[in-house]
């Protein structure tokens, strides 16, 4: 048996191959005005269609008692056929001699704006399918004002069923301004207004007499003359962090270039928080040899000079054109959910990477689709479909861009319970420090509850939890308790150290070294955390802490009120610890002028089973010292049912 | 960047924000095209490492060059490599009153048992709560609606009537107990996409799929590949990739038309990939 194994490159033939590339057509409108008609007629009329597939609906149509007709050619599913309802985003391509397109059949029925969104997202070019008879309806404008939150510019206007109104031009005429009317408003100016018939194949592929008064481009030739949207060239760097790997010694940053390019060598500040540092290399598996450079749109890995915190979510950019920072954002919002959106709930904002709670502050005014005037009155809710101007308050500082400026940064979606609500861009946004804002919108008001571990939870944004650093003497435990406690602090995460030696000093003043002593020592400690932890705070203990018995007894007094514990043991050779001996107590000890001293005249019990082991002497205390840290922001974090349980109280489900 | 890149890229963003998102995710793996360009691809977003197991389902029915493949990739790869089979069904008991096979089954029987349901088995031993597939739009209709990130329930449907939105890269990621996620990395990948990435990367893949002389002299190859009872070549003369490209500009045969479990009913596609197939 030969199988291509060991592949040798197989000779390239000399056919010049089309690109594969598309352009993606979104097509959308009021229900019954055509759209899918006009899809089957596309792909009839371009030669598109596998052979024997016009015949198989025909068949398929007969079994279902009904006539043939062009639109059941992407009606896959047998109920859509039963409905005569397209129900979901189909992308199905088609070829003309140019190149090639992908439709994306983006449906007209209320009940499915979800989907058209998903849809039409990601489209290059829209055609908008307006009946010449019925004229503009309620889902033309609520299409058109999707269109234009998300970003397609590219738009031609299919005035359909000609046939019906005499192929008179003064009913297209007067479509014509009236859309253009509207369409003006939310500063959408289309390229063409087609006038056409897709049930009759009318203005599809090129002019018909029937309507030889139009001079502009039938439908086809309108689509031809789009361009496939390219990301912009021209943007400042921003990398979209979504995740740190660690399959080996080194840290690889992993993301997206949304905008802009990234060199080896150039400084990258991490947002929020402006954590700087510069790349080292750029990671490629199987690359002959390693990139230099990367440009937008690239998926790389990437590693730093210098470690610094950084963690998914996280937006990397040049020095001086950095995304805005801060807790609020106006922006405009549609809603696609069955629960309605209201003032005040908390919810999960996606951006980029980032995940955060949030909530929405204000609503400045929410807009009849139909009408876009806003409704009156203040609602303090948002409905499914309807569009909204708002505010929104995160729990802690993002980065973000203005859309108009980004829009890959500068968009977002809300996730209530665990599917995706809604989406909205950022209108405003100020590119400089936002404390000041966020500040002023302090007094807001938020829903007021009995005081509970949870809810100072939710106001700390994180929980409280117990890290109990255990190990000899020169291990390393104060120097990581601070640079731990520095890192959690810029993060916003509350915490404080709770230090042996600075214990003695007062709370257990009384006590010495004997083993009771030691004992009575830890379990002072222990109860102090556990109450620390109550509060909110994450308590870092630093103790050498030396026998198991006393160690596990803490783990009980916490795990008892339910606090997070973990035991983390600092771990070094007690010879070089000796040989670190910061304060110069081994030397002492060695000289009998201490008794009972850990390691030496007294005995350390190691974890058997810690939480967390870091050996101190055989990595860089910048490693470890991240380590600890992710390992304490996780420990740290809400669980998940938490902020659901939460979020079903709020919602009063 | 040409489409290539673009499509390569979109599919290592999704498999790292995958492998993010659960904790628990596996990669179903069938040694054809589309699965060696997604190990491929897992590759590249893990700098080297594949990070999660390589799930096969065996039905017994596979080509012997498929399992040949199998053992040369799992050691080439260093692929965390489960293989997984419904031996209550093949040996008819358990919950199976008598061995199901091609010899005494219809084709779209024997793909929901030896296939679905063994992939229902092994979910429950290991408790995935993501699955990564290589299902792409433009193989089949149904497949057309299908999301990057797609719940499937406790009892593997997939709501297609209801399926939540999906836009600007955000995901459904959170899932219900009982619940998983179809992650499907190459859902924008056409066939001719495969065939030029395979090319461009010279990514290892069986030689089924290139054109081979018949008995009646004619030249075949196989386009698709399945268990060997219900898996027909096509004819062709498509000795190469570039030739295979070729073919497929001109060509208005479907994909999977040698694959004898989509035709064996009316929409019997839609009905197995509603119980649960990929």
């Amino acid at each position: 048996m030969q199988t291509t194994l060991e592949p040798t490159k197989v000779p390239t033939s000399d056919i010049s191959l089309p690109t594969s590339q598309k352009l993606r057509i979104v097509i959308v409108g009021h229900v019954d005005h055509g759209k899918s008609t006009l899809i089957g007629r596309l792909f009839h009329d371009t030669n598109s269609l596998p052979e024997g597939k016009v015949e198989q609906i025909r068949k398929a149509s007969e079994l279902e008692g009904m006539e043939f007709e062009f639109a059941f050619l992407l009606d896959a599913l047998l109920e859509e056929q039963a409905q005569n309802i397209t129900i979901d985003t189909t992308q199905l391509p088609f070829r003309t001699e140019k190149r090639e397109y992908v439709i994306i059949d983006a449906p007209g029925h209320k009940e499915f704006l979800k989907n058209m969104v998903t849809g039409a997202a990601s489209a290059d070019a829209a055609i908008l399918l307006i009946d010449a008879n019925e004229g503009i309806q309620e889902q033309s404008k609520r299409h058109a004002y999707l269109l234009s939150l998300l970003g397609i510019r590219q738009i031609v206007v299919a005035v359909n069923k000609m046939d019906l109104v005499g192929y008179r031009q003064e009913r297209f005429e007067k479509v014509r301004s009236d859309y253009t009317e509207f369409l003006g408003k939310l500063g959408i100016v289309p390229q063409h207004f087609v006038p056409m018939s897709a049930k009759l194949g009318l203005n599809i592929t090129q002019a018909s007499p029937e309507l030889a008064w139009h001079k502009g481009p039938a439908i086809l030739e309108a689509l031809e003359q789009f361009q496939i949207s390219a990301p912009p060239d021209d943007l400042p760097l921003r990398f979209v962090l979504q995740d740190i790997y660690r399959f080996d010694e080194r840290r690889i940053l992993a993301g997206r270039i949304e905008t802009g390019s990234l060199q080896v060598g150039q400084e990258i500040v991490f947002w929020p928080d402006g954590k700087s540092s510069r790349v080292k290399s750029i990671e490629e598996w199987n690359a002959p040899e390693p990139p230099t450079s990367a440009l937008v749109g690239e998926s790389v890995a990437i590693t730093l000079e210098e470690q610094i915190f950084v963690e998914r979510g996280d937006i990397g950019s040049a020095p001086d054109h950095g995304p805005a920072e801060g807790r609020e954002i106006h922006a405009s919002l549609f809603w696609l959910q069955n629960d309605p959106l209201p003032l005040n709930v908390p919810f999960t904002l996606k951006l980029g990477t980032q995940s955060v709670e949030a909530r929405l502050v204000e609503i400045t005014r929410v807009l009849d689709s139909s009408t876009l005037e806003p409704l009156a009155g203040n609602p303090g809710i948002i409905h499914k479909n309807e569009v909204a101007d708002v505010r929104i308050r995160a729990r802690k500082p993002i980065a973000f861009d203005r859309h108009d400026r980004i829009s890959e940064t500068g968009r977002f979606v809300i996730v209530t319970g665990k599917r995706i609500g809604g989406g909205g861009i950022i209108r405003e946004a100020e590119y400089q420090d936002e404390k000041r804002l966020a500040g002023a919108a302090e007094n807001l008001t938020w829903t007021v509850s009995p005081v509970t571990r949870e809810s100072r939870a939710e106001n700390f944004g994180h929980r409280g939890a117990v890290l109990w650093l255990t190990g000899l003497s020169g291990s390393g435990k104060s120097t990581l308790a601070t640079g731990l406690e520095y890192h959690l602090h810029r993060r916003g995460i509350f915490s404080y150290i709770l230090d042996g030696d600075n214990l003695r000093h007062g709370l257990c003043a009384n006590l010495g070294f004997s083993a009771e002593d030691r004992s009575e020592n830890i379990r002072r400690a222990g109860e102090t955390a556990r109450l620390m932890a109550e509060a909110g705070l994450v308590v870092i203990c630093s103790l050498i802490s030396p026998f198991r018995a006393d160690r596990d007894n803490v783990r009980k007094i916490c795990q008892r009120d339910g606090i997070p514990f973990a035991e983390v043991f600092i771990n070094a050779p007690l010879d070089v610890c000796e040989a670190r001996d910061p304060r110069g107590l081994y030397k002492k000890a060695r000289a009998g002028e201490i008794k009972e001293f850990t390691g030496i005249t007294s005995p350390y019990e190691a974890p058997l089973a810690p939480e967390l082991e870091l050996r101190t002497a055989e990595h860089t205390l910048d490693n470890t010292l991240l380590d600890l840290t992710h390992f304490a922001v996780e420990l740290s974090r809400i669980p998940e049912p938490q902020i659901a349980e939460e979020l079903a109280r709020g919602a009063g489900i | 960047m040409d489409h290539l890149d673009q499509l390569e890229a979109q599919s290592v963003y999704i498999l790292r924000e995958a492998y993010h998102s659960f904790s628990n995710l596996c990669m179903p793996w069938s040694m054809g095209k589309d699965s060696n360009v997604l190990i491929w691809l897992s590759k590249k977003a893990f700098c080297g490492k594949i990070p999660y197991p390589v799930l096969h389902i065996d039905t017994t029915y596979e080509f012997p060059e498929m399992l040949e493949f199998r053992e040369w990739a799992r050691k080439e790869y260093d692929l965390d490599l489960i293989v997984k089979i419904n031996e209550d069904a093949r040996a008819g008991r358990g919950s199976y009153t008598q061995s199901v096979g091609y010899e005494t089954h219809d084709p779209v029987t024997v793909t929901h048992e030896l296939k679905t349901v063994a992939l229902q088995q092994v979910m429950a031993e290991r408790k995935f709560d993501a699955l990564i597939t290589g299902i792409r739009r433009d193989e089949d209709p149904t497949r057309a609606k299908e999301r990057y990130f797609s719940p499937r329930n406790a009892e593997f449907e997939w709501d297609y009537k209801d399926q939540p939105p999906e836009f600007w890269n955000q995901f459904t990621t959170a899932i219900e107990p009982g619940e998983h996620i179809r992650v499907q990395p190459l859902l924008d990948w056409a066939e001719v996409d495969i065939w030029r990435y395979i090319e461009r990367e010279n990514i290892p893949i069986p030689t089924m799929y290139f054109a081979r002389p018949g008995e009646d002299g004619k030249k075949y190859r196989f386009r698709s590949l399945g268990c060997w009872p219900i898996t027909k070549p096509v004819e062709s003369t498509a000795s190469n990739i570039s030739e295979i490209i070729a073919e497929l500009l001109v060509t208005k045969t479907s994909e999977r038309a040698g694959r004898a479990q989509d035709h064996h009913e009316r929409n019997a596609m839609q009905k197995l990939r509603a119980k649960g197939f990929m």
